[in-house]
Formats: C-alpha cells, sequence, structure tokens
C-alpha cells in the first residue's frame, strides 16, 4: 500500500504514531478501508510499536472498534505493542462500556503514550 | 416526514438496505436535541446508539436484501428521545447474545452492538420476533 487514504502515520524513533483523518469514523467502507490500511502496518510494513492517536475523532461505531481488536490481535501475534492516546471523553467512555480499556493502554497525551513503550 | 410542533420533533421514513442512508437519518433527530438543549454527552450516546441500531436492521436483520426495507421513526421532546428502528427479518433474542466483555470473548471483533445500545440508553425494548427495537433517552436530571 504505497500511500494511506484514512491514516497519517509519522514515524518517531522505532514508534509509529497513526492519526485518523476522518473526524467521525461512520461510513462501512470506509471503516473497511481504515481497517485494511491498519493491518497493512503491521503485514505489509512490519511495524510493531504502534501509538493510535485519537486526537480529532469525534465519533466511532463499534464497526471500528472491531478494527481496532482485529489490529491489537494481529500485532500481539507478531509480538508488538498497540497503544492509544488523545481519546474524545466520549470515545473514551465506549472502551470503559465495552472492557477494551482492559485490552488497551490509553494515555490522555501524544508524548505520554508515547512514553508508555 | 419531519413535523415540529408544540408536541416535539418527529420523522418517520422508509429506507432501503443501505447504510449510508441509514446512518444520514440521524442528522434531524442530533439537530433537533440541540434545539432542545440536551447535553452534548446524550447526543453522542443517542447517535451511537442509533448507529448501532441502523446498521443491525441492515446487515444483521435484512442482509443488504435490495427488496427489504427499513422503517424508522424518531422522535424529540425536551425530556425524552424515542428510536424506533424495524427492519424486515425474521428477528432475534437479544438474551441469546453472549456478553463481549466476559474475558474469553473480550478479543473477538463483533457483538458490541447490542451491549452498547442497552447501556447508553435510558430504555431498549425488542419486540418479538426481535425485527424491530425501540429505544428511549430520558433526559438526565440537572446537576
Amino acid at each position: 500500500m504505497a500511500g494511506f487514504e484514512r491514516l497519517v502515520v509519522v514515524d518517531k524513533e522505532d514508534i509509529s504514531v497513526v492519526r485518523f483523518v476522518d473526524r467521525k469514523i461512520i461510513d462501512a467502507s470506509e471503516i473497511e478501508q481504515l481497517g485494511a490500511e491498519l493491518l497493512s502496518l503491521v503485514d505489509i510494513q512490519q511495524r510493531k510499536r504502534l501509538l493510535l492517536n485519537f486526537e480529532g475523532v469525534e465519533f466511532l461505531s463499534s464497526a471500528a472498534l472491531n478494527k481496532l481488536i482485529t489490529l491489537h490481535t494481529r500485532v500481539k501475534r507478531a509480538g508488538g505493542t498497540v497503544r492509544i492516546c488523545n481519546l474524545h471523553p466520549q470515545i473514551r467512555e465506549v472502551f470503559a462500556i465495552t472492557r477494551l480499556d482492559r485490552m488497551f493502554e490509553i494515555a490522555s497525551s501524544e508524548s505520554a503514550g508515547l512514553a508508555m513503550f | 416526514m419531519a413535523e415540529h410542533d408544540s408536541g416535539g420533533w418527529t420523522l418517520e421514513r422508509t429506507i432501503p438496505s443501505e447504510t449510508a442512508i441509514g446512518s444520514e437519518l440521524v442528522s434531524g433527530l442530533l439537530a433537533a436535541m440541540q434545539e432542545y438543549a440536551w447535553p452534548a454527552a446524550e447526543l453522542f450516546h443517542v447517535q451511537l446508539a442509533y448507529e448501532e441500531a441502523i446498521v443491525n436492521a441492515i446487515r444483521h436483520g435484512n442482509e443488504f436484501a435490495a427488496d427489504k426495507t427499513v422503517q424508522v421513526r424518531l422522535s424529540c421532546t425536551a425530556d425524552e428521545v424515542r428510536i424506533e428502528i424495524a427492519d424486515m427479518g425474521p428477528g432475534f433474542d437479544p438474551d441469546s447474545l453472549p456478553d463481549p466483555r466476559a474475558e474469553d470473548r473480550l478479543e473477538v471483533p463483533g457483538g458490541r452492538g447490542v451491549m452498547l445500545i442497552h447501556e447508553l440508553m435510558s430504555e431498549v425494548t425488542y419486540h418479538p420476533p426481535g425485527n424491530r427495537v425501540t429505544m428511549i433517552k430520558r433526559r438526565p436530571p440537572s446537576p
């Protein structure tokens, strides 16, 4: 995958900081594309330390959560780590309701997220 | 059609089995909630519960069939938001779904929509055979 449409990836030393293009992650075809782009970070680009920075993301559905769970499983299998930062308070609440805050370590800022690796 | 009178805002639509069309419908409800000065967190809850329910109706209920439709009824007053969604599928028993928060299911993708709806809304009723859901959100008391 030469370029991403749903993601912006910036390398900070050996950690890939991944930001999201969409403010609201709802559309089914965009979520499918998002999932494929996330998996390509691991499967094709061999990245193993990912910090997902949700700054600017105001809404996401459970279909998007499913993509994060699949990514987590794939990265873990590859011996890597996924962390999350900058969750909108309401999305943070969704992570708590679904108990995904037990699967992902969540930081309040990008710098705090980078420090968790 | 959308109506706005002293009894509140209402909208009733029959839509094809397309998630993009289904998702768009909620914008009118969110605008009505803003007009009635509902808290932002409640708008998020209602939008997420609606999104999960409409996608379930189209994906699992109608299985995206072009000859099947979804009926949507939305209403909003200062005190209550009501969402009713009916698909043309065989229905399902919501009590039969495994809890996606269970330790052995936490890493399984899928199955979180119905649980989220129950957590986010004040009252949720699946009408037998389970292809029609009524979701109610009541305005929380002022702090």
